[in-house]
């Protein structure tokens, strides 16, 4: 019999969306002197003392698997460094994943049941959709709006509640945007939590990446601890993406299920990379500060750069992305991106990669060195003054 | 916000005056003021590049001298290091605790150089107990910049 491997996918993943920028993703692949504003992860190198920690443990041999959770002194270390956001817990509510990633695949398995409905707001990161459509679940979308500086309001949460809501998705600070929520954003979307039994799902990875105001939980505020699942991770804070290691607290209830999914799935997360997180938590915050500063001067003269230019963005607050829109110039978001891309050799990514309410956006990165950013914009510039 | 540019200027000192403007939320004009003040009161001394000269056809030696001194009587330790900074060829000169009082640098065409200056002018000085000549062979890094960095960029073009 003629094998048809496709016959052997199944409708689940078959009906997952792929990404409607692939083609312009391909272009670029192929410019290799392209400069590129398009990457979504730091520039700067992991800090050479985790790295070396790291190194560290190989030599010591520490090469087998840890405990499924993770290792007890990191998952202590992570609850003495979730303090600083004004959450106490004990590591039995700690669960070492492949990244941030991972956990919140896992949050999204183990809560939802087919059906079940989870809001999640748009533009965001790519993941929550197709983690909802796998559990079976029905991603319900809220807009936020540059209007209102793209941060979720609780009115659009309430207008969306339905019996069959079961979880709501915070991604704050947000990629693509670099929106933050405020406590007073926040307060009455945890009332709607508890009002409407809801649990969340507050994806935090870049909680370090903020400039004018700390980040602030909800997991902090009062009755929302039991019921938020936090996502973090060391990839955005500590420059780690490659190491593919972040975390979730969660009631322990609710940590144990993520855990037997984490155990048949993943065993442990990396050990090496565990040993240099127990590092990087314990002696990592000069090196957040330094990156933290220069993102921000940075921030300051991209927004000004794209703002002068005409592309106007919102002041972002954190993260390190700017989110101007490209309406002026009458061309959709991937025509935008692609134009520019061949005239200049420039990469940026449309704002619609992030869902349907990014049209109209371009997300700019400046985890850059401020040669580049300057160069792309000088490019961008005379891309602008030619259309 | 004077220090706030000191740290800019100390890790890059190309930046425009717009771009440090906008880096430190002040104008043109309250940053250039800020500097000129700086200079004027010799904070900022100097805007240097730094040079890895092993990557040019320049010869040259540099040499790192650790010198016992006994200091005069009421002029302690500074007058001395003034007769010795004062040669063009120190390039640096720190007052240091330890074994040793004064530890300079010192750059020459050659080796013999470098060695005839120590024995022609530094130890004969009448301050000068002692000196200890370390030659450099290779400079890995200097202030704060590694000179052969070959950490690249190697992050895809485009990631979400």
């Amino acid at each position: 019999m003629t094998f048809n491997p496709e016959s052997f996918i199944c409708s689940k993943v078959k009906s997952m969306k792929p990404s409607g920028i692939r083609k312009f993703f391909d272009i670029v692949n192929t410019m290799e002197d392209a400069i590129s504003l398009g990457v979504g992860e730091p520039d700067f190198v992991t800090p050479w003392h985790i790295r070396d920690a790291g190194i560290y443990s190989l030599e010591k041999g520490h090469t087998y698997y840890t405990s499924n959770a993770g290792l007890k002194e990191l998952r202590e270390e992570i609850c003495n460094y979730y303090k600083k956001f004004d959450i106490n817990c004990t590591s039995d509510e700690v669960l070492v994943t492949v990244g941030g990633s991972e956990a919140i695949d896992l949050a999204i398995r183990t809560v939802i049941e087919p059906g079940d409905e989870v809001i999640i707001h748009e533009p965001s990161f790519v993941c929550y959709k197709p983690c909802i459509s796998l559990a079976g679940g029905v991603p319900v979308v809220i807009e936020t709006k540059k209007e209102d500086a793209f941060r979720v309001t609780a009115k659009d949460i309430e207008k969306n509640i339905t019996p069959k809501t079961k979880m709501l998705i915070l991604s704050f600070p947000n990629n693509p945007t670099g929106a933050i929520m405020r406590k007073e954003d926040l307060e009455p979307i945890a009332d709607l939590a508890i009002k409407h039994n809801l649990i969340v799902l507050s994806d935090e990875i870049y909680a370090e990446l903020t400039y004018d105001a700390k980040h602030f939980s909800i997991a902090s505020l009062d009755g929302m601890k039991e019921r938020t699942i936090v996502v973090n991770g060391f990839s955005k804070a500590f420059a780690m993406t490659g190491w593919r290691l972040g975390f979730a607290m969660a009631n322990k209830e609710i940590l144990k299920a993520m855990t037997k999914i984490h155990q048949y799935a993943i065993m442990s997360s990396p050990t090496t990379s565990q040993y240099s997180a127990i590092e990087a938590l314990r002696n990592g915050a000069d090196s957040i500060r330094m990156m933290v500063s220069e993102y921000n001067k940075r921030r300051k003269i991209i927004t000004n750069g794209f703002n002068e230019m005409g592309l106007t963005c919102f002041d972002p607050k954190g993260a390190f992305y700017i989110f101007p829109s490209i309406k002026s110039t009458n061309m959709t978001s991937t025509e935008f991106c692609e134009n520019l891309l061949r005239d200049q050799k420039v990469a940026l990514v449309p704002g619609n990669a992030f869902g349907d309410s990014g049209e109209g956006f371009v997300r700019v990165s400046y985890a850059y060195s401020l040669e580049q950013i300057n160069e792309a914009m000088r490019r961008i510039k005379l891309f602008m003054d030619k259309i | 916000m004077k220090e706030k540019i000191l740290e800019i200027l100390d890790t890059n000192c190309d930046y425009t005056l717009e771009e440090i403007a906008l880096m430190v939320d002040a104008t043109c004009d309250e940053v250039a003021k800020a500097i000129d003040e700086m200079k004027n009161s010799k904070i900022i001394l100097r805007n240097k590049s730094i040079i890895n000269w092993d990557k040019t056809e320049k010869e040259f030696v540099s040499a790192l001298i650790e010198v016992k001194v006994s200091p005069q009587r009421g002029e302690g330790f500074d007058k001395i290091a003034e007769r010795i900074y004062k040669f063009p060829e120190v390039k640096s000169l720190y007052l240091i605790a330890g074994a040793f009082d004064l530890t300079l640098i010192i750059e020459g065409k050659t080796m013999h150089e470098v060695a005839s200056f120590v024995a022609s002018r530094l130890a004969p000085l009448e301050f000068v107990i002692s000196t200890s000549t370390h030659f450099v062979l290779k400079k890995y890094k200097y202030e704060g910049i590694i000179f052969d960095d070959d950490e690249k960029d190697t992050r895809e073009v485009i990631s979400l």
